[in-house]
């Protein structure tokens, strides 16, 4: 009884807080975003300070004199105690400060800025288009699948699916660079060179995806609600858009999320495999080469970039489900 | 941990797998020398000598690809093995702990989870330096949050069954609670993840040395393979395929397993979709009056296994009629009713001699939606799950009129506020912004019957309309019925467990058991108790009521012993024969009664004979 007066209460308020619904989720999901941020500033620091060895040497060079040595160790502020150079590098950091790479001499910042506009270009699209793909094709073989294309759709996503991003990409290149001619096989002079990138991450992701979606198109088809929708004699393009999608893309991006977080990981790889000049590239060449604040930023953004994506996926999980912002939790 | 069901795809791969395991064991043994001798001829196309042909420096791509095998293997293995040990170690640890540090680890391992396990390797390979030993670690490593949240997730819902409280309570402690009544009950999602895990263990790790970040020179894995193979894509294409199709047969595999252990692990699988039976064909009775607004006649529906669920089912609805179907779960009663609503679930399938609305036919393939939309109003069962939650009131209440009937917006939300308030819902217009998760069950309910009202449809079908909401909103919503049904005359076919109910709100009763019909009288008759079927009877006295009608004496409640048969396992003669007080040895377990003069058993049969 008492349940139902609190909902009742809700009900007729509309949100349980002075900042309503939408305040309420946008500043829990800031909060999060920040501690992140935080933890992230955190990791990559220590991350640096954790290195074995002495990285003043790795940056002074195999042939490097002992004075060489104490002059890249100054210049790392590695004399100085753990919390000051804790503190020299947030305080950096708030002020656009990353540091200048030990390879280059460019400043960090600045490399991230060239860099930047192609990861979330090609991550950004390859999002869209899993999502473009995925949902119709698991809907579709949930809602008229037989027992053939059941078993067809299982094996193509399972194979297809496991298959990793780099091997897509260079298959990718062999067949429609190569051997067709027909795409550019690396860098990105062209609209056309992000064809092969976004299509070696989107092929796995999409299948994994798919099958996410049809699993969970599979619980969204049999519940009442549908049926109530059914008994309205709906077109089916409105029975599917309508009434069943809604439910899926909530289920979908809850557990989708990390597939799309996931894709970021895999631009990594895959601009390394097309030499696409974005962040993932420029970091597995800071990795060989150790040079450890190009590293550091990168790693940064491309967190902050996960994290964002996250914070999206929880924004649109509110836009589609309102039980999601009253708090009483969809799933 | 329940049986594992071996299955087709399961057994494949795992036999795939272990042909590699074995290749990796014994390859080196075999091509090691091939693999290093250097034949002269960098970067040839593949031949007869060299199969996938060579490398830069003229070693046989195929006797390297074969030895890479072994450390690509163990490397997997271990990392795998890192992710699983630090995982569960990690999961049971947060779950073991206190409140607190339970909230802030579960919070942490989300986080950890939703985070791309490459960066994370990238840190860790940053910290560690370049190398087969580092990417172990920091693949391992960074597949240890998916294993912690499994195990910590599991061990909430296994910690909040009966018998692990009751462990606790008895004083066990936590470690033996843990190793003793949690692993095993965790120990088949555990498997699936394994496997899982195992495949992504092995395209990450192939990732960072494909990367050239992992395994360096001299030593080759399948990622170093593919490396250098992508290098001289252009001269010599087979030889990044060796590595390619080594790492994703395995990796392919690995999944495959993981997909077979789920399914010979689920409890519901081996669910097949079938083919729908073949049509019965029965000849039409014609025993319904022509003006009846519903027809039902010989009508069975039918399992793809050809099993009847309901079997020469004939009934119809006047024109501002109530009609109740009655029985117990199972009787076929609800559907009965979707199939007169052409809302049978897939798989399902009805077959009649006539099942019609007026001159609509209701079995026959493509009837008009439109008219089925608007002339048939269908009132479910569960209020709480019939509304789509996702969206607003007002885009479910007039969606019929907006899609079959052209109402524009604002005169179909018109309408839909004063459907709503002949329902008796206050504040219509609010109810109509508002998400059916913000409304009481009984509102909902009311919202339902508004929303089938809408389009004016001549019968309503009411499945359960009651059985889901508190006692003190079943009347209510019984006297809307009623109350459509005297303002409108709209048909309603109301479906009841509860004879009591039927009875104070329908004109006619058709009372149901195991498919069939086994009787059809008044309501006027029930109400007085002269009811002649036993399983009538036994309803009737099975029901209580808090004024008895009729001759006022009060008789205890009455159970029905036994229960009804399986549709599968129901026999020839009468189905309720082996629960039945007055049953007759010659006849009844041999001879299904047939429904004559309303009334379907060979007891009263005999006895109207004798009279």
């Amino acid at each position: 009884m008492a349940a139902t007066t609190a909902r009742r209460t809700t009900a007729e308020t509309g949100w349980s807080t002075p900042l309503g619904p939408w305040g309420t989720l946008l500043v829990r999901r800031l909060a999060g975003l920040i501690a992140v941020a935080i933890t992230l500033v955190a990791g990559t620091f220590l991350m640096v300070q954790l290195i074995p060895g002495d990285p003043a040497r790795v940056v002074a060079g195999a042939e490097a004199t002992p004075v060489d040595v104490e002059r890249a160790r100054h210049d790392l502020g590695l004399d100085q105690p753990l919390l000051t150079r804790f503190g020299t590098y947030t305080g950096g950091l708030l002020r656009g400060h990353m540091g200048t790479s030990f390879q280059t001499q460019e400043p960090v910042a600045e490399i991230i800025g060239d860099r930047l506009p192609f990861t979330t270009e090609i991550a950004l699209l390859s999002v869209l288009v899993v999502l473009v793909l995925a949902v119709p094709i698991g809907l579709a073989v949930a809602a008229r699948g037989s027992r053939r294309t059941d078993g067809s759709f299982t094996f193509v996503t399972g194979t297809v699916g496991a298959t990793p991003e780099y091997i897509i990409g260079t298959l990718l290149v062999l067949g429609f660079a190569i051997e067709l001619g027909w795409l550019p096989a690396a860098g990105a002079e062209t609209v056309s060179s992000m064809v092969l990138p976004v299509a070696a991450l989107v092929l796995p992701a999409t299948c994994v995806m798919a099958r996410i979606v049809r699993r969970e198109a599979e619980h969204v088809l049999a519940q009442d609600y549908m049926r109530t929708a059914r008994g309205r004699r709906l077109p089916p393009l409105r029975l599917y858009a309508r009434h069943a999608l809604p439910n899926l893309l909530t289920a979908t991006l809850t557990l989708g999320g990390l597939i799309l977080a996931g894709l970021l990981g895999g631009t990594v790889v895959v601009e390394s495999v097309f030499a696409w000049p974005g962040i993932g590239q420029r970091v597995v060449e800071a990795l060989l080469v150790r040079d450890y604040p190009v590293i550091q930023g990168c790693v940064l953004i491309l967190g902050l970039l996960a994290a964002l994506l996250n914070l999206l996926v929880d924004v649109v999980l509110a836009l589609l489900d309102p039980r999601t912002l009253a708090g009483k939790g969809g799933h | 941990m329940r049986r594992i069901r071996w299955n087709t795809p399961l057994v494949t791969a795992l036999t795939g797998l272990g042909l590699i395991t074995l290749l990796g064991i014994v390859a080196p043994f075999l091509a090691e020398e091939e693999a290093t001798a250097l034949s002269g001829a960098a970067r040839a196309h593949a031949s007869s000598e060299h199969w996938l042909g060579t490398d830069a420096l003229g070693r046989d791509v195929l006797a390297r690809t074969l030895v890479a095998t072994r450390l690509t293997l163990e490397m997997t293995l271990a990392a795998t093995a890192i992710a699983a040990v630090t995982g569960i170690l990690l999961g049971a640890g947060v779950w073991v702990s206190g409140r607190r540090v339970r909230e802030l680890g579960l919070r942490l391992i989300d986080v950890m989870i939703s985070y791309p396990a490459l960066i994370l390797a990238l840190v860790i390979a940053t910290v560690l330096g370049t190398g087969p030993t580092a990417s172990v670690l920091a693949i391992g490593l960074g597949g240890a949050p998916a294993f912690a949240r499994l195990t910590a997730n599991m061990a909430a819902s296994v910690a909040q069954r009966d018998f692990v409280t009751q462990a606790r309570l008895m004083g066990v402690p936590p470690y033996r609670v843990l190793v003793r009544h949690l692993l095993p009950n965790v120990a088949g999602p555990l498997l699936v993840l394994l496997s899982v895990a195992f495949a992504n263990v092995l395209v990450a790790l192939s990732g960072l040395s494909f990367l050239g970040v992992g395994v360096q020179t001299p030593d080759y894995d399948w990622g170093s393979l593919l490396n250098s193979g992508l290098a001289s894509l252009h001269t010599n294409p087979a030889e990044a395929i060796g590595p390619a199709v080594a790492i994703t047969v395995t990796g392919v595999l690995a999944g495959f397993v993981g997909d077979g252990l789920a399914a010979a692990l689920d409890p519901r699988a081996g669910r097949a979709k079938v083919a729908a039976a073949r049509p019965v064909v029965t000849a039409p009775s014609h025993r319904a009056p022509g003006e009846a607004l519903v027809t039902v006649d010989g009508l069975a529906v039918v399992l793809p296994d050809g099993t009847r669920l309901v079997d020469d089912v004939s009934f119809h609805v006047m024109p501002g009629e109530i009609v109740g179907l009655v029985g117990e779960s199972g009787s076929g009663k609800s559907l009965t009713a979707m199939s007169v609503a052409r809302l049978l679930p897939e798989g399902l399938a009805a077959h009649a001699a006539e099942l019609t609305l007026d001159d609509l036919d209701l079995a026959a393939p493509g009837t008009d939606p439109k008219r089925l939309a608007t002339e048939i109003g269908v009132v479910f069962q569960d209020p709480s799950s019939s509304f789509n939650p996702a969206l607003r009131m007002s885009g479910q209440l007039s969606e019929t009129l907006r899609v079959h009937q052209g109402v524009r917006g604002a005169e179909a939300d018109r309408r839909a506020i004063e459907a709503l308030e002949r329902v008796r819902i206050k504040e219509p217009a609010r109810v109509m912004k508002q998400y059916p998760h913000e409304l009481s069950g009984g509102m909902r309910q009311r919202a339902m019957i508004a929303s089938a009202l809408l389009p004016g449809p001549r019968l309503i079908v009411a499945d359960e309309p009651t059985t889901a909401l508190d006692v003190t909103v079943q009347a209510e919503v019984l006297d809307v019925l009623k109350d459509i049904n005297r303002r409108r005359g709209t048909s309603v076919l109301l479906i009841s467990h509860d004879i009591g109910v039927v009875g104070t709100v329908c004109h006619r009763i058709v009372v149901m058991y195991a498919g069939r019909v086994v009787e059809e009288l008044s309501a006027a008759d029930l109400r007085a108790g002269r009811v002649r079927h036993p399983y009538t009877r036994a309803l009737l006295a099975a029901s209580p009521r808090l004024r008895d009608t009729g001759t006022g004496d009060r008789a205890p409640l009455a159970t029905i012993p036994g229960r009804p048969p399986a549709p599968a396992a129901r026999p020839s003669g009468c189905a309720f024969a082996a629960r039945c007080p007055v049953v007759l040895d010659t006849i009844c377990a041999t001879e299904r009664p047939r429904l004559i003069d309303d009334v379907a058993c060979h007891a009263v049969r005999q006895e109207v004979q004798a009279e």
